[in-house]
């Protein structure tokens, strides 16, 4: 019988100085040494039913692994994740597993849940080398289209029951969101080389540079042999206000101030791609998104950092652990506020003046939340008459993205609904036979590990569609 | 990689290229556009397709080198190849029913005009082409332009060659004459675009202009490329990478797109001069 560790706290994530980290790039978290993640092991009680299996989008034998971990069979633990997980690395960092797995663990009842994240970035992190069991091959080939999460799930989970896979990507880079999107100071990105580059050495193949919908078609993929397609192309055109000045030089969407930064190494010295930095930023926005775009603009070296957001920190739809990040580094906080206005400089007697069409400001509204409705949502309204400026270099607007338009363009008989996303059912199919969806492109804006669930669960399916029709 | 099978100098600023790029040379229309990297951690940037031959699966690009990016790709040879090829983006220029058009061609912008004109002409329709340049050096495809247009007039700023003026002094003049189009379609600099829908704006007849603003996917993810339409009154914000590039001109806010592109001016600048001492260096 294990002895077990009944402390009532996790064991703290050794971190990064936040003043250090607010000028470099490097990764915050620095994971778990030996004796705390055996520490940290040891306050799972191993239940019989472990509910937190049920919390986990892909349910991940969660005690199995950690019982690895207490024997110090790393490998074992490695090997008990990857049954269901294709990408433990980027999980064990991005996935908000206090809303999932240790949102269930009977150890938060009283106390802290066991630090089931910490655990699994350990053990992926220290897992050098892993045997994966592979099927043989059955002669059957998918398509993939995007290669984020939900792709990277799908195409795991197929080629391990040895189907051909190929993944197409439109950029030049496999990864998806998690290349483009998440920092480098919140998931380095050699971490997304080695799972894809896992799943290359398991035999898909990535395309790059193939924008389906446009260089193919899906009724192209189907006419080349494949048998079934999963989208997973993401979230798409980013929203704006619809106020005045979005246009102005300094206001970009968190997708481009993001894309630009981390996909276009914007942020070294020698970069080849531009970005604006420095100066005073505003954040539109209250998501993982603004909390990431406040945070690399820190990083890029702004000397003030202000994230503005209509409701109050109750509100904040970021993750706790991230906002509590972005206020040890400095970030500040303008809550119950929200810009009606881009303000931006524009010298009247020198029309040519260099600095007219760029940024000066943001004039904001106070809010204040109403009485709970019906549904008890407290909406944010404007206090009249109330308005502020704020001085501004650049505005990032990060108020969620709307779905792609170019593969319902481009696809006959594809449902998508009121606001865009693909219409899919439990077994994520969409309205076309052997046509497979998740992740953004149906959701909208959502997290990593669902969008993996939603992977696993068409991979599933598809299994079973290819193997019904033989 | 994507090897490049042909390489002309068109002029001291402007190059013509043929890239292998099957898939894309496969669905290719004219008015699309791809975004290439000359290499590894080179910067994404959209340029035009000028053509396209789907046999031997190539694309034609003609670029004019006015930054870092474009004088690396302007070094590479016949032979070599460049990272990145992505594409056909952006949607086709909408040619259908089309019998009498007018094509205006400004500097480089006449190299995505030739595919334009080369089409309509295969579908039967009447082409009158007006393209213009700032000086005689700078003339790229005459010949290709007199071969698909019923009748070409050629502009200089300066007057060292055709006729001396803008390429709105022709065009008022064949309204003034009577001259009937279904279409103006125009492509160019920002500043020409605009003053040609100016001039074509009394007459009510269609006129089409072609987008090129800053952007990084070009897929529609980022939002960089936006640019406002008024419609109605109503200011209309539009992604020119997956609503455009082309856009109805009477609709465009030219002024807000003009400074919108020079939004990194300075930088490009230097990365232009660093680029340039650093190859200068090494022949």
């Amino acid at each position: 019988m294990a002895k077990f560790n009944m402390s009532l706290k996790k064991n703290e994530m050794p971190m990064q100085d936040p003043v250090l980290r607010g000028k470099n790039f490097s990764e915050v978290a620095l994971g778990y040494t030996k004796e705390l993640a055996l520490d940290e092991a040891n306050r799972c009680l191993e239940c019989k039913n472990p509910t937190c299996v049920q919390g986990c989008p892909v349910n991940v034998d969660i005690p199995g692994f950690i019982k690895k971990i207490k024997e110090d069979d790393i490998k074992g633990a490695y090997a008990i994740i990857s049954k269901t997980s294709s990408l433990p690395a980027v999980c064990g960092r991005v996935c908000p597993q206090e809303t999932q797995c240790e949102a269930k663990c009977v150890r938060a009842i009283k106390g802290e849940p066991v630090g089931i994240g910490r655990l699994e970035r350990y053990v992926a992190d220290n897992a050098l080398t892993c045997e994966i069991e592979k099927q043989p091959k059955n002669g059957h080939k998918v398509a993939v289209v995007g290669s984020g999460p939900s792709g990277l799930t799908y195409a795991g989970d197929l080629i391990k029951m040895g189907y051909d896979v190929t993944v197409f990507e439109a950029f030049h880079t496999e990864g998806g969101v998690l290349t483009y999107g998440i920092p480098e100071f919140r998931l380095p990105k050699q971490i997304v080389k080695d799972e894809v580059n896992k799943l290359k050495n398991l035999g898909v193949i990535f395309m790059p540079n193939v924008v389906i919908g446009r260089t193919l078609t899906i009724e192209e993929l189907f006419e080349d042999g494949y048998e079934a397609v999963f989208v997973g192309s993401g979230a798409g055109l980013p929203n704006f206000m619809k106020i005045p000045g979005e246009s102005l030089k300094g206001v970009y969407s968190a997708n481009e101030f993001l894309t630009r930064s981390n996909l276009m190494k914007a942020y070294r010295t020698n970069a080849t791609t531009p970005i604006m930095k420095g100066g005073k930023v505003i954040v539109v926005g209250g998501g993982n998104v603004a909390m990431d775009a406040a945070r690399t603009a820190l990083r890029l070296g702004a000397e003030k950092v202000t994230i503005v957001y209509r409701r109050s920190m109750n509100e904040l739809p970021a993750r706790r652990e991230e906002v509590e990040n972005a206020i040890e580094e400095g970030i500040e906080f303008n809550l119950l506020t929200n810009p009606v206005e881009i303000l931006g400089y524009n010298n009247l007697e020198d029309r040519r003046d260099p600095k007219n069409g760029f940024v000066t400001g943001v004039k904001c509204i106070k809010m204040e939340l109403s009485d709970p409705d019906e549904k008890g949502r407290r909406r944010p309204v404007a206090i009249p008459n109330s308005e502020f400026e704020i001085e501004a270099d650049t505005v990032v607007m990060s108020i969620g993205t709307s779905p792609n338009p170019l593969i319902k363009q481009t696809t006959k008989g594809l449902e998508v609904n009121k606001w865009g996303g693909i219409v899919v059912n439990e077994n994520g199919l969409t309205s076309l036979e052997g046509v497979y969806a998740g992740g953004d492109a149906v959701t909208g804006a959502s997290t990593v590990i669902s969008a993996m669930g939603a992977g696993k669960i068409a991979a599933k399916a598809t299994d079973e569609y290819i193997k019904s029709k033989a | 990689m994507f090897e490049i099978v042909y390489k002309k100098v068109l002029n001291p600023t402007v190059t013509l290229m043929d890239i292998k790029a099957p898939l894309v040379a496969r669905k290719a229309e004219p008015g699309q556009f791809i975004i290439l990297r000359v290499d590894e951690d080179g910067e994404r940037i959209p340029l035009t397709v000028a053509g396209y031959d789907r046999e031997k699966g190539t694309i034609r690009i003609i670029f004019q080198t006015v930054g870092a990016t474009t004088y690396k790709l302007s070094l590479k040879e016949q032979g070599e190849y460049i990272q990145d090829f992505c594409g056909p983006l952006g949607k086709p220029t909408e040619l259908d029913g089309l019998k009498n058009v007018l094509i205006v061609g400004g500097g480089v912008g006449c190299a995505i005009a030739l595919p334009i004109a080369e089409e309509l002409k295969r579908r039967g329709a009447k082409v009158t082409s007006v393209i213009g340049f700032r000086t005689k050096d700078l003339l790229i495809l005459e010949d290709e332009f007199k071969a698909c247009s019923d009748k070409l007039v050629v502009m200089t700023d300066d007057g060292s060659y055709g006729t001396q003026g803008n390429v709105c002094a022709p065009i008022n003049q064949m309204f003034e004459n009577g001259e009937k189009f279904d279409k103006v379609i125009t492509i160019g600099p920002l500043i020409m675009m605009k003053f040609v829908v100016s001039a074509v704006k009394p007459t009510e007849i269609p006129c089409d202009v072609s987008m090129n603003p800053i952007m990084i996917d070009g897929t529609g993810m980022c939002g960089g490329c936006r640019l406002t339409l008024i419609q109605n009154g109503e200011r209309v914000t539009k992604f020119a990478c997956v609503d455009g590039p082309d856009f109805n001109g009477y609709e465009v806010d030219f002024d807000e797109a003009m400074a919108r592109g020079v939004m990194y001016k300075d930088f490009e600048r230097h990365a232009y001069e660093d680029a340039c001492n650093l190859f200068k260096g090494v022949k």
